[in-house]
């Protein structure tokens, strides 16, 4: 730990903006560490103003008690890559412009967003029972239908051309301007932001049409499309 | 070339083992080289259904871990003599099953057989999903209600997922096998119909296969369905539906009860109680 420290000092050294306004996600998986060891990390990253908002490779139970001040921890990060790292003569230019911290995806460390991702996905199959989708960079779109106990989680909205049969999760990362469409409304549940509802609690007269819903204040409110 | 099928479907008690049976002494009595194995290790119920519980000596865990050879573990049909069964053990489970050795087993399988037959368990755990993993095709069996339906349709989603071909990159073709179909009561809206069925599941429909009281009485007596009772509805759908696993295109209907007697063919329904 102590070697590892010192050569992040002496990459700080050389390049003192490179994590500046970086949001960072710490990679544990390769670290053994436990409870007490990663709030010595953190704290050691905190000291230097390295930004952590959130940690990936550990599992809830290597973290104790008192869970309530370490960073959240994400998932589904993929490997972007590794980022150049300014050698030893060059002065402060990071690889790439520092990216404004964005409230939204989880990065593997230390990346900014490589041009020419997509930021939205498009899925040209049903989507079967049982399985999950997660794109938490934007929209989801299925050229299908969304089977019952299968369910898609998105950043951005969710478009379904098909029959909406399982759960959609929109909105994510805070988008709360986020929208379900789907060509026909039989879903368990749909979510916005936090918001959600079931499908108890939705009109019934929407059942079997092309719908689509919106976050309108705390609630869903959803309209027929026909 | 041998063709790997698995019949599966997520769902317990859907109809499997009878429709392996039925399907392999189908493929059998048509004169392929037909083996059905019996992946349901510690519930084994195949051989019961073929009739040959009491001729079982070596079973498919015995050949997975070496302890004894293929032929030692085959039992050939009484009725059919190009229809084999490699039962499963009965006082093992699942987890004595082993990638490798099942792999090699296969592999045996498909040296001497036209097809291999794979029953498999309920569940989407270890023992189905090692069942599938060598398939070049899958029956999906699926009754007319909603539990299995969904549960079919999560076992579509592991074969496009958990299986050799799927790792490859190929496609494994899926059939649907519509078992326990009552027209009378699909009609009536207590049981889905076949167009609801297949707008959930989307395969192509291998066949459907009627509610009867002969499936019970041959199981019972230890024959499969198409031996025993070969002009029965249900014998006779899985003969339509072993054809089509051939390859050949029939149109699908649902085969009613032929009753004999004159009375019979004037009362042609079958009474509904």
């Amino acid at each position: 730990m102590a070697d590892w420290l010192g050569e992040l000092d002496a990459q700080l050294q050389r390049s003192p903006d490179f994590f500046a306004s970086r949001p960072i996600v710490v990679d544990l998986s390769a670290s053994g560490l436990r409870g007490p060891g990663i709030r010595a990390l953190f704290q050691a990253l905190y000291e230097r103003g390295i930004r952590v908002v959130g940690m990936e490779g550990v599992e809830m139970t290597a973290l104790g008690t008192g869970l309530a001040d370490l960073p959240p921890i994400l998932g589904g990060g993929r490997p972007a890559g590794g980022v150049e790292l300014p050698g030893a003569g060059g002065q402060a230019a990071p690889a790439e412009a520092p990216e404004p911290a964005q409230a939204a995806p989880p990065e593997p460390q230390p990346a900014p967003v490589p041009a020419g991702e997509a930021n939205s996905l498009l899925l040209d199959q049903s989507v079967r029972s049982g399985q999950s989708v997660h794109f938490p960079r934007g929209d989801v779109t299925v050229l299908g239908a969304v089977a019952s106990g299968a369910e898609i989680v998105a950043g951005g909205s969710i478009h379904v051309y098909g029959a909406l049969r399982g759960r959609a999760i929109a909105g994510l990362t805070g988008d709360a301007r986020a929208r379900i469409f789907c060509q026909r409304l039989d879903a368990e549940l749909l979510a916005i932001d936090g918001a959600y509802t079931t499908a108890d609690d939705m009109d019934p007269a929407l059942r079997g049409r092309p719908v689509q819903a919106w976050r309108q204040g705390e609630a869903i409110a959803m309209a027929a499309l026909d | 070339m041998a063709r790997v099928i698995v019949v599966t479907s997520g769902k317990g008690g859907v109809g499997k083992t009878t429709s392996t049976a039925a399907l392999g002494a189908a493929l059998a009595q048509a004169g392929q080289n037909v083996v059905v194995v019996d992946f349901d290790v510690g519930l084994r119920n195949l051989d019961l259904v073929m009739g040959a519980e009491r001729r079982v000596v070596f079973d498919l865990i015995n050949v997975v871990h070496g302890d004894a050879k293929l032929p030692q573990a085959l039992i050939r049909d009484k009725r059919v003599e190009t229809l084999h069964l490699l039962p499963a053990s009965q006082t093992r489970d699942k987890d004595a099953l082993r990638p490798e050795g099942v792999a090699r087993v296969i592999g045996e399988l498909r040296d001497r057989f036209d097809w291999v037959i794979c029953d498999s368990p309920a569940g989407i755990e270890r023992g189905a999903t090692l069942a599938m993993y060598h398939a070049d095709a899958a029956v999906v069996v699926t009754n007319p209600e909603v539990s299995s339906v969904r549960d079919s349709d999560r076992i579509i989603g592991l074969l496009d997922a958990k299986t050799q071909r799927a790792e490859r990159g190929e496609t494994i073709e899926k059939h649907l096998l519509l078992t326990r179909y009552d027209p009378v009561r699909a009609a009536r809206g207590e049981m889905l119909k076949t167009e609801d069925v297949l707008e959930i599941l989307s395969i192509p429909l291998l066949g459907i296969i009627p509610d009867s009281q002969e499936v019970l009485r041959a199981s019972n007596l230890g024959i499969p369905v198409t031996l025993a009772n070969a002009s029965s509805s249900p014998a006779r759908a899985y003969f339509e539906a072993a054809k089509r696993l051939k390859g050949e295109t029939l149109p699908v209907t649902v085969p009613v009860e032929r009753n004999a007697s004159f009375i019979g063919r004037l009362f042609g329904r079958r009474a509904v109680a």
